[in-house]
C-alpha cells in the first residue's frame, strides 16, 4: 500500500470521525448548560472539534511532503 | 455623514480594484505566469461558498436558531476530507473530457445526452435564480440602510419603489456588466477564467477581513470579550436558549440533514463546481484546499454567535432585523469606517457569488439549452458555413443578462416573502438532486441515461412539490389550503407531510423524500434497462478515470472515416478560425506530424476535435456537430463490450508481461553471476596449473643441474659430491612434499578426502606437533613455549590432519623469525563456543595487504620478485580447508614489525559434548 492512498484512507477516517463527533448522540453529551472559560459548553465543543478536524487534515496533507 | 454619492463612489472604487485584480490575473495568464497557480488562491476562491447569506444571513439565522447556523459549514468541513478521492477524480474526468459545467458533466457521463444536459440546466436555473435574487436583495438593503446613516431605518419593502428609482436594478445591471466583461472575454476551449478566479479569491479575503473586523469590534469594543457577551446573554432566558440545541429528535434530525445538505451543495452548486472543477489549474491544489477551505469556514464563523447575541442585547427594544446586525451595530455606535467596510464586505460576498454563478449558469444555458435548439433550427442549416464563435459569445452574454434580470424580477416579485428569505436552503436542496447521478456516475458503471433522467426528474419533482410550492404558498402566491389539505384535498399528499410523515422540519422532509425518489428511480430504471454502446463507453471513461492508461482512452470507442478538411472548418466555426488552426497545429505537433496537412483524421483526431468543440458548446452538442461531418460507423453494444474486454485483457496481459520481464531480468542476473563465477573458477584453475608447474620446475631444475654436474665430473672430490647429493635429496623431498600437498589440496577441494574422525585431546595434538618440530627449532636456536590449560574438552576431529595444521603453522613461524632472538608461543584456550589455538611469533609480521593473500593457493607474503620463496604456497590454504572442514575458522592478526598471530578455532561438536556427559555419568 503506497503512502499516497494511505493519506486518502486517513482522510476518509477523519471524515467518519467528523460525522460521529459532530452529530447526535455525541452532540447530546455536550448539549448542557454551563461554560468553559466563559464560553458555553456546546459552542466551545463544536469549535474545538472543528479546529481539531482541520488540524488533523492539515497534518495529514502537509506531512506527506517530507 | 455618509452620502449616497460617497457610498456609490466607494463601491465603484471597490469594483474598480476588483476589475484591476481580474485584469492583472488575465494578463498574467496570457503570459503564461498564472496568478492562480497556487493552492491557497484555489482554497480562497472556493470560499465563494460564503455569500451574503453567510455574511449577513448567518447572524440572522443564529439569532433565531442559535448554533443551528453551524451545520451549513460543518458539512463542507467533513466532506472536504473526501475530496482526496472524489474531487480529484471529478477534476481528472473534467479535464480528460473537456467538461465545462455540471450539466455537461452529467450529460457527458450518460451518453452525451442533450436531454440530460437540458434537465440539469433547468433544475439549476430554477433552483439558483432566487438565490441570486437574495444577493441583490442583500446589497440593495445594506445600501439603503447605510444611506439612512446615522439613523437606523429598516429598508422599505422592495417593489414599493418605482423601477427607475430602484438601486437593486442598477446593482443587477452593474453585476451583469462586470460578469460579461470577465466571464465572456473570449471563448476558451476549456472555459477557464483566471482573472475572475483571482478576483474571487481577493473578494474572499475582503469579506473575511470585514466580518472579522466587525466581530472583533463587537466582542472587544462594544462588549468585554466573549465571556462578557455570553454571560450577559445567559441572563436572558430566550437568549440562553440559543446556546443549546433543543433536545428533540427533530432538532438533531435537522442538524444531521443540514450537514448532509451542505456536504452535497458544496460540491454541486454550479458556482462551486465551476470554481472547484472547471477553474482548477492543478489537481494538487485540491489536496491543499482540503484543510485550507474548512479553515476559512471556521474563521468566518467564529464571531457569528457573538454578533448575533451582541445585536440582540444591544437592540433589545427590537425593530432591527437580525439579518442586518453586522451593519447596524457599527452604525449605532457611529463607526462610519467600519460600517463602510461591512458594506464592502457584503458587496464582495454578493458579487463573488453572482459572478461565478451566472458564468456557470450562462455556460449551461448556452451549451445545454440554446445550442441543442439552435442546432436543430432551420436557420442554422441555412447558415451552415457562418462563423458561430461570435454568436456563442452573444448567447452567453445574453444569458448572463437574462439570468440577472430574472433574479431582479424575482426579487421585485418576492420582496420580503418567505419564498426569498428561505431560498438559501431551498437552493441547496435543489442541487442536492444532482448527487445520486453524479456519485453513481463516477463509481457505478451500471447507471444509464434513462435511469439518470428518471432520477433527476423524480428528485426535482418531489423537491418542487415539497419545498418550492410550499414556499410559494407561504408567500401567498398559492392558496394556503394546498398546504393544509393537500393536493385535490387528499390529506396524504400534503406537501410538507407527504404520506403523513410528520416530526421533521420541511428541509429534512424534502431531503428525505426527494433523495429517496431520486435514488430509487435512478437505480431502479438503470437496473431494469440496458445501457447503450455510448453509455457504456462513457461510463468506462468516468468510472475508470483514475486508472492507469485512462488518458486518451476516449478515442478507443470511435470508428468511421473523416476528413481533416471538414473537421477544421467545423471547429473554426465555433472557436474562430485562427484558434482552431492553432489548436490543430499543436495537436499535429504532439502527434509528431509536421503540420495540419500531414494529419490523418483517425479516431484520435476526431476525438480531439470533438473534445475541443465540447469545451465550447458542451459535449452533447459537440457530438451532434462532429457526427454531421464524419461518417461514423456506430459501434454496437457488443462491440463496445469487446473493446472494454480487450482493454482489460490488454491491461492484464501487460501486467503479466511486466511480471515476466521482471522474472527474466532476475534470471539473467543470476545467469550472469554464475557465468562470472565459472570464468573466475576457470581462471583460478589456469593459475593453479601454471603455479604448480612453476613450483615443480624449480626443484626439478636444480636436481637436474646438480645431477649433470655430478655426471660430467666423475673426479669430483667426495665432500663436494656429498654436498651436491644432499642438495638433490633436499630438492627431491621438496618435490615430494609439493606433489603430496597438491594431491592433498585436490582431494580436499573435490571432497574425496577420507577423514578419520575420532575423539581427541587437542593438548596431545599440540604436544606431538611441538615434539616433531623441536629439532628444527633447536637447530635455528628459536625458543618455543606453550601455554595450555590443565584440561580441555575432547574434540571430534582427524588427528593427523590437525597435526598437519599445527606443523604448518609452527614451521611457518620458525621460518620467519630470526635465529637466536626468535620466539614462538603456542596458546590453547577454551570457551563455550569451542577451542582456540594461537601461534604467535616475533618475526617481521605481515603487511595488511598480504593478510588475505597468504591464504590463497601459491601466494606468499612479501615481494615474490625479490624475496626468496620460503614455502610451497599451499600450506596455509590446506590448513584453512582442514580447519573449515571441522567447522572452525583460521585467520591471522599482524602488524608489520610486531610479529604475527595465526589463530584457529574449532567448535566443540555435539558428539564430543555427549561423550563428555557420558564420561561424567560413568565417573
Amino acid at each position: 500500500m503506497n503512502r499516497y492512498s494511505l493519506t486518502g484512507q486517513r482522510l476518509a477516517g477523519i471524515f467518519l470521525l467528523g460525522c460521529v463527533l459532530l452529530n447526535y448522540p455525541i452532540l447530546y453529551l455536550f448539549n448542557t448548560r454551563g461554560e468553559v472559560f466563559g464560553i458555553p459548553v456546546l459552542y466551545a465543543f463544536l469549535f474545538g472539534a472543528w479546529l481539531v478536524l482541520v488540524g488533523l487534515m492539515a497534518w495529514m496533507i502537509e506531512r506527506r511532503k517530507d | 455623514m455618509l452620502q449616497g454619492s460617497t457610498i456609490i463612489a466607494i463601491s465603484l472604487a471597490y469594483l474598480g480594484v476588483l476589475f484591476a485584480v481580474a485584469y492583472y490575473g488575465d494578463k498574467r495568464s496570457d503570459h503564461g505566469r498564472s496568478l492562480i497557480a497556487n493552492p491557497t488562491i484555489y482554497a480562497l476562491s472556493l470560499a465563494v461558498y460564503c455569500t451574503t447569506w453567510t455574511f449577513y444571513g448567518s447572524v440572522g439565522r443564529a439569532a433565531s436558531t442559535g448554533i443551528g447556523f453551524l451545520p451549513i459549514y460543518l458539512g463542507p468541513t467533513m466532506i472536504a476530507a473526501l475530496w482526496w478521492w472524489v474531487l480529484v477524480k471529478m477534476v481528472r474526468i473534467a479535464k480528460a473530457n473537456r467538461i465545462t459545467s455540471i450539466a455537461d458533466f452529467v450529460a457527458s457521463r450518460y451518453g452525451k445526452s442533450q436531454l440530460i444536459g437540458g434537465l440539469v440546466t433547468v433544475i439549476a436555473v430554477i433552483g439558483i435564480v432566487p438565490y441570486i435574487s437574495l444577493q441583490l436583495k442583500a446589497v440593495s438593503n445594506s445600501f439603503s440602510i447605510l444611506l439612512g446613516y446615522p439613523e437606523i431605518v429598516m429598508p422599505s419593502h422592495a417593489g414599493e419603489l418605482p423601477v427607475w428609482r430602484d438601486t437593486s436594478l442598477l446593482i443587477a445591471l452593474a453585476m451583469a456588466a462586470f460578469t460579461i466583461v470577465f466571464g465572456t472575454r473570449h471563448l476558451d476551449a476549456t472555459e477557464r477564467h483566471e482573472g475572475m478566479v483571482a478576483a474571487i479569491a481577493f473578494e474572499s479575503i475582503i469579506k473575511l477581513v470585514a466580518f472579522t473586523a466587525v466581530g472583533l469590534w463587537v466582542t472587544f469594543g462594544l462588549f468585554d470579550g466573549f465571556g462578557d457577551i455570553f454571560a450577559r446573554a445567559a441572563e436572558q432566558p430566550q437568549l440562553a436558549k440559543l446556546m443549546q440545541v433543543s433536545n428533540t429528535a427533530s432538532s438533531y434530525g435537522s442538524w444531521a440533514s443540514l450537514t448532509l445538505l451542505s456536504m452535497l451543495s458544496v460540491m454541486f452548486l454550479p458556482r462551486q463546481f465551476q470554481i472547484a472543477v472547471v477553474e482548477n489549474v492543478n489537481e494538487d491544489h485540491v489536496r491543499r484546499a482540503i484543510w485550507q477551505f474548512p479553515l476559512y469556514l471556521l474563521l468566518i464563523n467564529i464571531f457569528v454567535l457573538p454578533i448575533a447575541l451582541g445585536g440582540m442585547l444591544h437592540f433589545s427594544a427590537g425593530g432591527v432585523d437580525a439579518d442586518t446586525f453586522v451593519l447596524t451595530l457599527p452604525m449605532s455606535q457611529r463607526q462610519e469606517v467600519l460600517a463602510l467596510l461591512v458594506f464592502i464586505g457584503g458587496l464582495s460576498a454578493a458579487t463573488g457569488m453572482v459572478i461565478v454563478e451566472t458564468i456557470a449558469l450562462s455556460t449551461m444555458v448556452c451549451n445545454d439549452l440554446v445550442m441543442p435548439l439552435l442546432l436543430r433550427s432551420r436557420w442554422f442549416r441555412v447558415h451552415q458555413r457562418a462563423d458561430m464563435s461570435g454568436l456563442l459569445l452573444t448567447i452567453r452574454r445574453g444569458a448572463i443578462l437574462v439570468i440577472l434580470l430574472l433574479g431582479y424580477i424575482y426579487f421585485r416579485a418576492a420582496g420580503e416573502a418567505y419564498a426569498l428569505v428561505g431560498i438559501g436552503l431551498i437552493s441547496f436542496a435543489a442541487v442536492a438532486q444532482f448527487a445520486p447521478v453524479i456519485f453513481g456516475g463516477m463509481y457505478w458503471k451500471g447507471g444509464t441515461r434513462n435511469g439518470a433522467l428518471a432520477g433527476l426528474f423524480a428528485g426535482f419533482a418531489v423537491w418542487a412539490y415539497t419545498l418550492l410550492l410550499p414556499s410559494f404558498a407561504k408567500s401567498g402566491w398559492l392558496p394556503v389550503g394546498f398546504l393544509q389539505e393537500g393536493l385535490f384535498g387528499i390529506a396524504l399528499l400534503r406537501p410538507t407531510q407527504l404520506f403523513g410523515l410528520t416530526g421533521m422540519d420541511e428541509i429534512t422532509h424534502c431531503l428525505f423524500w426527494s433523495l429517496l425518489a431520486n435514488t430509487a428511480a435512478y437505480a431502479g430504471v438503470s437496473l431494469s434497462g440496458r445501457p447503450s454502446a455510448t453509455e457504456t463507453s462513457q461510463a468506462t471513461l468516468f468510472v475508470d478515470a483514475m486508472k492507469q492508461g485512462a488518458q486518451g482512452a476516449g478515442s478507443r470507442f470511435w470508428r468511421g472515416s473523416a476528413q481533416v478538411d471538414e473537421l477544421l472548418p467545423l471547429i473554426g466555426r465555433f472557436l474562430g478560425p485562427q484558434r482552431a488552426q492553432l489548436a490543430f497545429e499543436n495537436y499535429a505537433r504532439q502527434r509528431g506530424r509536421s503540420g495540419v496537412a500531414d494529419l490523418q483524421a483517425d479516431a484520435g483526431t476526431v476525438h480531439y476535435a470533438e473534445s475541443l468543440l465540447a469545451g465550447a458548446i458542451g459535449s452533447a452538442s459537440a457530438r451532434v456537430m462532429v457526427a454531421s461531418v464524419v461518417k461514423e460507423e456506430p459501434l454496437g453494444l457488443d462491440e463496445v463490450m469487446n473493446i472494454l474486454d480487450e482493454a482489460s485483457q490488454v491491461r492484464a496481459y501487460s501486467r503479466q508481461l511486466e511480471q515476466k520481464s521482471r522474472e527474466l531480468e532476475r534470471a539473467t542476473a543470476e545467469l550472469r553471476a554464475a557465468n562470472e563465477r565459472l570464468q573466475e573458477l576457470d581462471r583460478l584453475k589456469d593459475d593453479f596449473m601454471s603455479s604448480v608447474t612453476h613450483e615443480l620446475r624449480t626443484p626439478l631444475t636444480s636436481i637436474r643441474a646438480f645431477s649433470e654436474i655430478l655426471f660430467d665430473n666423475p673426479e669430483m672430490d667426495a665432500e663436494e659430491r656429498q654436498n651436491f647429493l644432499s642438495i638433490i635429496t633436499r630438492e627431491t623431498e621438496r618435490l615430494t612434499r609439493l606433489v603430496n600437498q597438491v594431491l592433498d589440496m585436490a582431494k580436499i577441494e573435490s571432497g574425496r578426502t577420507e577423514w578419520q574422525t575420532e575423539a581427541l585431546d587437542l593438548r596431545e595434538v599440540i604436544d606431538s606437533s611441538i615434539a616433531s618440530v623441536s629439532q628444527v627449532y633447536r637447530e635455528k636456536d628459536v625458543a618455543l613455549v606453550s601455554e595450555m590449560p590443565d584440561k580441555v574438552p575432547t574434540l571430534m576431529a582427524d588427528r593427523d590432519r590437525l597435526i598437519q595444521v599445527m606443523l604448518n603453522l609452527l614451521s611457518n613461524a620458525v621460518k620467519f623469525v630470526s635465529p637466536g632472538s626468535g620466539r614462538v608461543a603456542v596458546r590453547l584456550t577454551h570457551s563455550d563456543a569451542g577451542l582456540r589455538v594461537d601461534v604467535e611469533d616475533n618475526g617481521p609480521g605481515i603487511r595488511p595487504e598480504d593478510q588475505q593473500v597468504i591464504f590463497e593457493k601459491f601466494r606468499q607474503g612479501g615481494d615474490t620478485m625479490t624475496d626468496k620463496p620460503q614455502g610451497t604456497g599451499l600450506g596455509l590454504p590446506i590448513s584453512k580447508q582442514i580447519v573449515e572442514h571441522f567447522g572452525g575458522h583460521l585467520w591471522v592478526e599482524s602488524e608489520p614489525g610486531k610479529g604475527a598471530v595465526f589463530s584457529f578455532t574449532l567448535p566443540l561438536q555435539a558428539e564430543a559434548a555427549d561423550d563428555a556427559a557420558g564420561a561424567a555419568l560413568a565417573a
